[in-house]
């Protein structure tokens, strides 16, 4: 069924952003998932099966593959999209810096979605510095609108400098939404046309320098490129002060010059294209003004390339807080002072507490911890990025550094224990997806160097925190499902075994022989499967919950060791109860509780 | 009409389907929304607040001391959220007690939790609460009808979800009738 037209629909920024790539005519599209970014691309395939075109939309297994996928389609001569997160790109800049020389032929976007704050991410990286890095123009839009509407400029940009052109939203675009009226889908009717041309696609590095040339010529003139450039957005107005302002920024300068009434006062320019900046613009904001504020998340990249650091303030200057999410109410001090005004009083903000994030009550992941602390009390844990991150209040994480890393850092451990005399428990989780995504190499060198540890694979079959997203062990209607089991055995690990940790004693158990055995042979690794309980695919399981019987001691292991948010400590002191608006009835705290206190009647 | 919202409470609560439904009404009614969420770790039991912009605004987010209203669904939200409520901004809550902190604010509560277990739906606090935000008319830019027409048209061909969802809509739109909320 074609979609209305002209209709005001509520969009959240990923779904604008994913219509504006359709819109534009995008054939072949491939994402790993990461906040704030994952909704991109189940939008793409939600818009494909609306409006009913042929499109290649897939769920890769990691961010460098995807980017891979997607930039072999553009070299056949179709537009093709990537999108993820921004640590995502570090996975995916290898491809990408290459590719910035070599070019494309079909029109090729990478989507990087920042987070500053950081809201859900390791880091609060500026993607726009990558894209200078990887010398490709970079688009920043303010909100969900500019999101649709800016995948179509992106489009035309990379088609017409035969370049890669990153649109670089951040959470507040995002997770965003806002009434947009759809616009009809371009149909380009493009078939995949590779042309050989192998001093281009497989340059040597004599051809690389003439490429790195033409590359600086693009630049130059996308520097000029009319579409892209910056919108003064009051020009009938004279001053000697102006404001330049990109992406979220911009859309609060825009409501704070009204309640500030400075529309009439200073002029305001939204940068579109942070990198590279229109040198035209760059000339005349020198020579017109006599004092600029640059606001832009969340590196002053914009500011740096306006060279001249006596008129220019922004984060360069020390005047905009260099880390940290620029909140409106920060905009707003900022403008006040910039223009001259009494700045606002501040409304004093309530200090955040409230409750720390926390695995969901009935989490696999949970009585996995549980049980790693009990087979290996003295162990070090490392782990990895994604819900089971959260095991960190259970004490069952000790570092967390990015995908994949805890295997690494196992065998980091073993060996820097090892080479000093020492031998010590390791026991390191990591997600299956996860796993497929970056865990398989650092598998590999772990068995060839002869590391020992024990590896727990969290397999809950999906990728929980970003949404339930599919993993390889789906497999596509089109190709196979993969098993973690036999990667791991072709990875040459001697000991695998498969477990579901609700069955605490016996997964506990089965943890401490695998500790046994990576003490004296070699890497254990223990599959941990259970499904999540957030994962609208798997059937809701009816269980009865249980309840706390007079022989709670409140002894408090159960809430400190286990940390269910569904067991509640009374504010009496004396015992615990459980939550029924939460408990998912799993009955793993039966086992926990030394006392036999938490007891639940067997359905018949 | 211009209208600032601060929705608020933590993860798994439905704060986001509250919030779409009120921008979906807002544009129901022909209003510009801007709405920002809460998504990623934060949804894992921790704290979880969607702002809601109805009328002519660029950006998503609500500044402290701006909110027309505060919906939250957990009595310990409000404190941490009252910053973002103006002047005489009202508050709809689900808690069980008195709130402390509140003076100066036209406050409804509604002990949504005890509520939802009667209904045998302990996931229908939000709407619980949504419900008891719009039985003192004049609080939201919307009516109940029009939310309820939403909730009609996104629950369309699927009649006990939609039947559980009114349910509990109607049991916080009524409890406003009867209870004094500033209690």
């Amino acid at each position: 069924m074609a979609i209305e037209k002209l209709q005001k629909r509520l969009l959240q920024g990923n779904e604008a952003l994913a219509r504006g790539l359709v819109e534009s005519g995008c054939v072949v599209a491939a994402s790993y998932p990461g906040t704030p970014a994952s909704e991109i691309l189940g939008s793409v395939k939600s818009w494909q099966q609306a409006e009913a075109v042929e499109m290649h939309v897939e769920w890769a297994v990691n961010e460098k593959v995807a980017l891979e996928i997607a930039y072999t389609a553009s070299q056949t001569g179709l537009r093709a999209a990537t999108a993820m997160k921004q640590v995502g790109l570090n996975v995916a800049s290898d491809p990408l810096m290459s590719a910035a020389y070599l070019g494309v032929v079909g029109g090729f976007v990478v989507v990087s979605a920042d987070d500053p704050g950081p809201h859900s991410s390791q880091t609060e990286q500026d993607s726009r510095l990558m894209a200078m890095l990887a010398k490709i123009p970079v688009l920043d839009p303010g909100s969900p609108e500019e999101a649709r509407e800016l995948a179509g400029v992106a489009f035309e940009l990379s088609e017409r400098f035969r370049i890669p052109v990153m649109i670089r939203p951040t959470t507040r675009v995002c997770h965003a939404c806002q009434d947009i009226e759809l616009r009809p889908v371009t149909r380009l009717e493009r078939t995949a046309s590779f042309k050989k041309d192998p001093s281009r696609w497989a340059a040597t590095p004599k051809f690389r320098y003439q490429l790195h040339l033409e590359l600086n010529g693009k630049l130059a003139e996308i520097a000029a490129y009319g579409p892209t450039a910056p919108r003064c957005l009051n020009p009938e107005v004279k001053s000697r002060r102006a404001v330049v302002a990109s992406g979220p920024a911009a859309s609060y300068a825009k409501e704070l010059f009204a309640d500030l009434q400075l529309w009439d006062k200073m002029n305001l320019h939204q940068v579109i294209q942070p990198y590279p900046l229109h040198s035209s613009f760059v000339d005349s904001l020198l020579a017109e003004y006599d004092e600029i504020l640059v606001l832009e998340e969340t590196v002053g990249v914009i500011e740096m390339q306006i060279r001249d650091r006596h008129k220019v303030k922004g984060k360069l200057s020390g005047m905009v807080p260099e880390a940290g999410e620029l909140l409106p109410e920060v905009v707003e001090r900022l403008l006040a002072e910039f223009a001259g005004l009494t700045v606002p009083v501040q409304v004093a903000v309530q200090a955040q507490g409230g409750r720390r994030p926390t695995l969901c009550p009935g989490c696999p992941h949970r009585a996995s911890f549980y049980a790693i602390k009990r087979a290996a009390p003295a162990g070090i844990y490392p782990s990895d990025i994604g819900c089971y991150t959260l095991g960190i209040n259970l004490g069952g994480v000790d570092t967390v550094l990015c995908m994949g890393a805890s295997i690494s850092q196992a065998a980091g451990f073993y060996q820097s224990y090892r080479v000093t005399g020492q031998r010590k428990d390791i026991v390191a989780t990591v997600g299956d997806s996860t796993f497929f995504h970056a865990g398989i190499p650092p598998l590999i060198d772990a068995v060839a160097q002869g590391a020992r540890f024990v590896l727990v694979i969290l397999d809950n079959v999906t990728t929980a925190m970003t949404g339930n997203q599919p993993t390889p062990a789906h497999g596509s209607p089109a190709g196979r499902a993969v098993h973690i089991e036999s990667i791991v055995q072709g990875c040459g690990v001697g000991f695998v075994e498969t477990a579901d940790p609700l069955q605490l004693p016996a997964f506990t158990a089965l943890l401490k022989k695998a500790l046994a055995y990576s003490r004296e042979q070699g890497v254990a690794v223990v599959i941990a499967k259970s499904p999540c309980l957030v994962d609208r695919a798997v059937p809701k399981q009816k269980r009865r919950q249980p309840t706390v019987s007079s022989a709670c001691t409140g002894c408090r292991v159960c809430i400190d060791q286990f940390e269910c948010p569904a067991l509640r400590f009374e504010p009496d002191g004396k015992r615990v109860t459980v939550d029924p608006m939460i408990c998912s009835g799993c009955g793993v705290c039966l086992d926990v509780c030394a006392f036999k206190a938490i007891v639940r009647e067997e359905i018949p | 009409m211009n209208q600032q919202l601060i929705i608020c409470g933590v993860g798994g609560q439905g704060i986001l389907f509250v919030t779409r439904l009120l921008a979906e009404s807002a544009i129901a009614k022909g209003l510009p929304v801007l709405t920002s969420e809460t998504h990623g770790m934060a949804q894992r039991g921790g704290i979880v607040v969607s702002h809601l912009k109805v009328g002519a605004f660029a950006s998503p987010l609500v500044r402290p001391g701006r909110a027309d209203a505060l919906l939250s669904l957990k009595p310990e939200t409000v404190a941490l959220h009252l910053h973002f409520l103006k002047e005489g901004g009202a508050v709809a809550a689900n808690a069980q007690q008195s709130l402390a902190d509140v003076a100066g604010h036209p406050v409804s509560l509604i002990d949504a939790d005890s509520l939802a277990l009667a209904l045998g739906d302990p996931q229908a606090v939000n709407l619980i609460v949504l419900g008891r935000a719009l039985a003192d008319s004049g609080t939201l830019f919307c009516t109940a009808e029009e939310v309820e027409a939403v909730i009609r048209r996104k629950m369309a061909g699927k009649d006990k979800q939609l039947a559980r969802a009114l349910a509990a809509f109607r049991a916080g739109l009524e409890a406003g009738g009867k209870e004094d909320g500033a209690c």
